[in-house]
């Protein structure tokens, strides 16, 4: 495989492993704008980990993660006061403080970068991928998942029917920014250098995105959303300066041609199984 | 210390600028505009651009102004006609298109570079007590209060301003009522896609500066400014825009650039935990996205 194709195929990787970070909350009805921060938190976390104390990778890296799992625990029950666009604006203002703090923070080099000792290579990169998409694809057909549904469709009618809206919207955070931590992780691991400037409002509006393209309404969705923002740039390289405005041009069309995203439950339903009811939600 | 608080509401007032922008857009349409960023930009590098081909600044300003109209009717035309019927984010995502589009096109027509912006008034500052006060700045932060004011008075007291708060109630009933949606629509459109215009081209007269990114940092700002007013409510995007304009540079004053981030976002993070619903927001408001 050429060395071009291989740095694309992990781009993607990383990639997908973002879309589910965000897709996770959004099926609950966060739309969380900090995705990125958690990424970070996972990143430096697992870092620091390998670096100072030596630490095998493999271990480090869960230890990113569930630090952004603590992180997003303990802010999570004041930041889910908010709902909605509001939710996002917080979320948001999160990624960028604990941006602003590790650009601030000296012992993981501050504004100048941190170097990370050990590698992870290609094949760990699209494995950690594959294995999250697994956990999604198992995920999806849980009740908590169902729970989750339940809570994005109509979070009072869901406590009505006797559902922990508040701890099942926690869980839902909280699982969205470990993924995030595991993909920070092995970015971090495989890049071998973090920098704060990285995890920046351009990324975290791209990681929504992804799943927002892709279509919320099934488990596929942000699989083909990564794909699209990852393959389609890249496919574009012909067109030189106008890569980006045809890119642009691309998203505009996509989602003006499917409006739910593009891949949506009715699409996945095989012809057999008949129509959608009416006004039927999934 | 005066001097600080007179130099954050000057920025502030174009983050008010933004801000009232969105809030129309989602207030009335409820319609999170994420292209009004780009019209930003567009105001300020189009006026830039004009004054370069040899333009007076007034007759540059003004064509920059006339062509975000049209492309505020191009965002009209490919996002919230579609939107219709489809979950609320959706359209989110397409004008965040137009923000890249309209950026690169920038870029492929100016370059990635800030630009320098030609000072086309001559140094008039005043000064009243110690406080200095920059001429165009001030012209800026009486130009946005004029306009706001002028918007809100319009919304309150024409006949337009009835039809379009009708809209905002409900646009089902109020087509049913006689409105026609098709053309008041669109002139919401343009009157958001303007106001943010006026802000890039007062940006660039102030700072001296353009570039086709630079509504991104701005438009952020305007954004949470909106949010944490209150969505929908303009006297809130005012105080947001004029909060998060003191409080960044009171911040840079006290503390140094380094923290301006930690500290403007702890702020927001702070204030919407305390009043999830915006400074100016209903808390048991069902939220409109």
């Amino acid at each position: 495989m050429s060395g071009y194709l291989e740095g694309v195929l992990v781009l993607l990787s990383i990639n997908v492993i973002l879309a589910y970070a965000a897709a996770l909350p959004l099926s609950a009805g966060q739309l969380n704008l900090g995705i990125a921060g958690f990424m970070a938190i996972g990143a430096y976390a697992s870092a620091f980990l390998t670096n100072e104390i030596a630490l095998s990778m493999w271990l480090a890296i869960p230890a990113g993660a569930a630090a952004a799992g603590v992180v997003a625990l303990a802010v999570g029950l004041p930041i889910l006061r908010t709902h909605g666009i509001y939710l996002a604006l917080a979320t948001f203002s999160l990624g960028e403080i604990i941006k602003a703090v590790f650009l601030n923070l000296d012992v993981v080099g501050g504004a100048s970068g941190y170097a990370v000792f050990d590698y992870a290579g290609p094949m760990a990169v699209w494995l950690t991928a594959i294995g999250v998409v697994v956990f999604m694809l198992i995920l999806s057909q849980t009740r908590f998942f169902l729970y989750l549904t339940a809570i994005k469709n109509d979070a009072t009618v869901a406590d009505l029917f006797g559902l922990n809206t508040r701890n099942l919207q926690l869980a839902a955070l909280t699982l969205g920014a470990v993924i995030a931590g595991i993909g920070g992780g092995v970015y971090a691991h495989h890049f071998s250098f973090v920098e704060a400037q990285y995890f920046n409002a351009h990324l975290n509006i791209f990681i929504v995105l992804f799943v927002l393209l892709g279509g919320v309404q099934t488990v596929y969705g942000p699989l083909f959303g990564a794909l699209f923002f990852t393959a389609v740039p890249e496919l574009l390289r012909f067109s030189d300066e106008w890569r980006f405005v045809l890119f642009a041009a691309l998203i505009i069309i996509a989602m003006a041609w499917r409006s739910e995203g593009v891949i949506t439950a009715k699409l996945l339903r095989a012809p057999w199984r008949g129509k959608t009811p009416e006004g039927a939600r999934p | 210390m005066a001097q600080q608080l007179v130099n954050g509401l000057m920025l502030g007032s174009i983050y008010v600028l933004v801000a009232v922008s969105l809030t129309l857009s989602i207030g009335i349409l409820n319609f999170l505009n994420f292209s009004i960023p780009g019209l930003f930009m567009l105001g300020g590098v189009l006026t830039w651009l004009m004054i370069k081909l040899g333009f007076a600044w007034p007759l540059a300003a003004i064509t920059a102004l006339l062509a975000v109209c049209v492309a505020a009717l191009v965002v009209e035309r490919f996002t919230y006609r579609w939107m219709k019927g489809s979950d609320p984010e959706v359209p989110l995502v397409s004008s965040l298109g137009f923000l890249i589009l309209f950026e690169n096109l920038m870029l492929v027509a100016v370059g990635s570079d800030q630009q320098a912006f030609p000072q086309v008034f001559a140094d008039f500052n005043l000064r009243i007590g110690g406080l200095l006060l920059g001429g165009p700045q001030l012209i800026s932060l009486v130009l946005s209060i004029v306009l706001v004011v002028m918007i809100s008075w319009v919304l309150r007291k024409t006949r337009y301003g009835r039809q379009v708060r009708a809209i905002a109630e409900d646009p089902e009933t109020a087509g049913i009522l006689g409105i026609d949606l098709q053309r008041i629509v669109p002139l919401v459109f343009i009157a958001s896609g303007l106001l943010a215009a006026i802000g890039g081209v007062l940006f660039a007269f102030n700072y001296l500066q353009v570039s086709p990114f630079m509504g991104e940092e701005v438009g952020l700002k305007g954004i949470s400014a909106m949010i944490v007013g209150g969505m929908g409510n303009i006297w809130g995007a005012i105080a947001g825009g004029l909060l998060i304009g003191v409080t960044e540079v009171f911040s840079i004053y006290f503390l140094g650039s380094d923290f301006v981030d930690i500290v403007v976002y702890g702020v927001l993070l702070v204030l919407l935990i305390l009043r999830p619903g915006g400074l100016f927001g209903r808390v048991e408001q069902r939220e409109k996205l």
